[in-house]
């Protein structure tokens, strides 16, 4: 896949969706036109203009501030799910693939089960026994996360373990460590790239998802989940505040998907 | 039927783990549910006896097994907050999710099913590139999203329903079916999108085998290979994914019911989880995990069914 089959509208669209959608989140990691936490009495429900290009909520903040800050922590969020999941997940998975066994068995057992339950009601069961919160959510969301990156990996190593390059390598005496992580595992990257697409949508999608419940993020942070929540209660006097905080999420899950698409069809 | 015995039994098995496993998480949370129940002010000798009756100086093991038990027969442990039974509680609730349930699952097949052999049929038509496009947008939206727009399409600018103006099922039944049916439509359509775009790619990569020529050669016409042969293999995919969709839209409905403010299992587990009243937490998650297994175990007979050849896995 180098290069030539990428070369599709999907692929590039995804590209230029999710780059765009990453620099408006570091933009609002870095500093926002306004502070997305000021209020301003006399710009309350402002409408369109060039001061304010998307507007003022309720309270007179500044929709756009608080969409930039809110895409910032919603792919913080979405980014840091994704990497405790890869990590924990491929660990998981290439021990058990590795090995197998009973330990490969009972986990497995484990993983399915898991796997069997919706990931928004297991992260909620962890977010009422641990509470919620930023890093609390992200860290609820990684594990819950795990056990699809597992399988995927284990199902590899499982292909690899066996082959002549394997065996050579265990004759030639490098130890497991390096056969699994060196030699076996960049050949599971090809695989891991589309469940992490898929990974990062849903965990957006959980985050967005958890906080307009009101049990991710905590207020003051924004986050675009949050910020539809509140919107829906203006819905009547200011649709455009959630039409764009949606948007913002529909862009962001659209971008890596249509990567993802990209990718399968230069595959194909 | 020694495979129903077997993945009866393995059913069973993972019945047990999980339904274990939701009993352990809410057993080692810190704090004592003797003192949730009386309060931080009761004294110690309250606490204690009160540990006593409610059986929480047995071992674990035992507590589970007891726990499992009444659980089985609907028992379901007492609301810390209101003091009542949790199955009193979930029988009011219970309906309301069923139905948006079977609501959106019925509205995804509605969909899904005739839009992706339309789409598989006319593949390199205009509209069939059209479809694709929305699907692959459609897919993007979040079901809660989806719901507030509805909610101002159809709520506020067309007035065909009251956002917010939920209808019990006991005052009037109709009225009821009828508000569920827009909380329904939102949880459908991404999931609709998805579907459709499986069974469209599903048909087309079906129809390169030899059997589609050979039935061509025999002098069938399209709709004669596509409806008699092509479609049975191509929906082996589709229903695995309607299988594991069931356990995406009971979760999914969770947050609608919040847009549409529906008081169903997912607002009373939101409310719990906020009052931290466990006894209703782990009732409802061990329900609907129950479901789940149980609609998976179900998914899994009926790809047996449908092609004998298959050992029935979903994967």
């Amino acid at each position: 896949m180098k290069g030539s089959g990428l070369n599709n509208f999907r692929f590039k669209a995804g590209v230029v969706i999710s780059a765009l959608m990453v620099l408006l989140s570091v933009i609002g990691m870095i500093g926002t036109p306004y502070d997305p936490n000021a209020m301003d009495a006399s710009a309350k429900f402002a409408g369109v203009s060039a001061a304010h290009l998307m507007g003022c909520d309720n309270f007179g903040r500044d929709i756009f501030s608080r969409i930039l800050s809110g895409c910032g922590t919603t792919l913080v969020v979405a980014f840091f799910t994704v990497l405790i999941g890869v990590l924990g997940g491929t660990l998981i998975g290439a021990v058990t693939g590795y090995y197998g066994g009973t330990v490969d068995e009972l986990l497995m057992r484990l993983n399915d089960t898991v796997l069997a339950f919706p990931s928004i009601l297991l992260a909620l069961v962890m977010i009422s026994l641990f509470g919620s919160g930023k890093i609390k959510l992200i860290a609820a969301l990684g594990i819950v996360f795990m056990p699809s990156f597992a399988r995927i990996v284990r199902a590899e190593f499982i292909k690899c373990r066996n082959m002549d390059y394997v065996s050579s390598a265990k004759l030639m005496g490098v130890p497991d460590h390096r056969i699994m992580f060196v030699h076996i595992l960049p050949n599971a990257t090809r695989v891991m790239l589309s469940s992490v697409a898929i990974g990062f949508n849903n965990a957006v999608l959980a985050e967005a998802g958890m906080s307009f419940l009101g049990i991710g993020v905590q207020p003051p942070d924004a986050s675009l989940g949050r910020m539809l929540s509140e919107a829906q209660a203006f819905l009547f006097v200011k649709p455009s505040y959630a039409l764009f905080t949606g948007l913002m999420i529909v862009l962001m899950i659209l971008g890596f998907s249509l990567m993802n698409e990209g990718l399968e069809r230069a595959d194909a | 039927m020694e495979y129903v015995l077997k993945k009866t039994v393995s059913m069973i098995e993972t019945v047990l783990a999980v339904s274990f496993l939701v009993f352990l998480a809410f057993a080692v949370i810190p704090g004592d549910p003797a003192v949730a129940k009386l309060g931080t002010s009761a004294t110690a000798e309250k606490v204690a006896a009160l540990r006593e009756q409610m059986g929480l100086n047995k071992p674990l093991l035992v507590r589970y097994f007891s726990w499992i038990k009444s659980f089985f027969f609907g028992d379901m442990g007492t609301s810390y907050s209101y003091g009542v039974s949790v199955r009193s509680m979930l029988a009011g609730k219970l309906p309301i999710t069923l139905t948006l349930t079977f609501f959106s699952f019925v509205l995804i097949i509605l969909f899904s099913i005739p839009l992706g052999i339309y789409t598989a049929k006319h593949e390199d038509s205009r509209a069939s590139g059209a479809a694709d496009v929305t699907n692959q947008i459609v897919m993007a939206v979040p079901a809660f999203f989806i719901g507030i727009l509805i909610t101002y399409a159809f709520g506020l600018v067309l007035h065909l329903f009251t956002p917010g103006g939920y209808v019990g099922y006991r005052e009037s039944l109709s009225g009821f079916l009828y508000y569920m049916l827009f909380p329904a439509l939102a949880i459908a359509l991404p999931k609709a999108a998805m579907n459709t775009k499986l069974l469209k790619s599903s048909v087309l990569k079906e129809a390169k085998n030899d059997y589609v020529r050979t039935a061509y050669s025999r002098g069938n016409s399209t709709n004669e290979v596509l409806y008699r042969h092509v479609l049975k293999n191509a929906l082996m995919p589709v229903i695995t994914f309607l299988g594991m969709t069931l356990s995406d839209i009971v979760a999914g409905s969770l947050i609608i019911e919040q847009v549409f403010s529906i008081p169903g299992i997912g607002r009373m587990l939101i409310t719990s989880i906020a009052n931290r009243d466990y006894p209703v937490v782990q009732a409802i998650i061990a329900a609907v995990a129950v479901i789940v297994i149980v609609v998976n175990f179900l998914v899994d007979l009926l790809y047996r069914l449908i092609d004998p050849r298959t050992g029935g896995s979903l994967s």
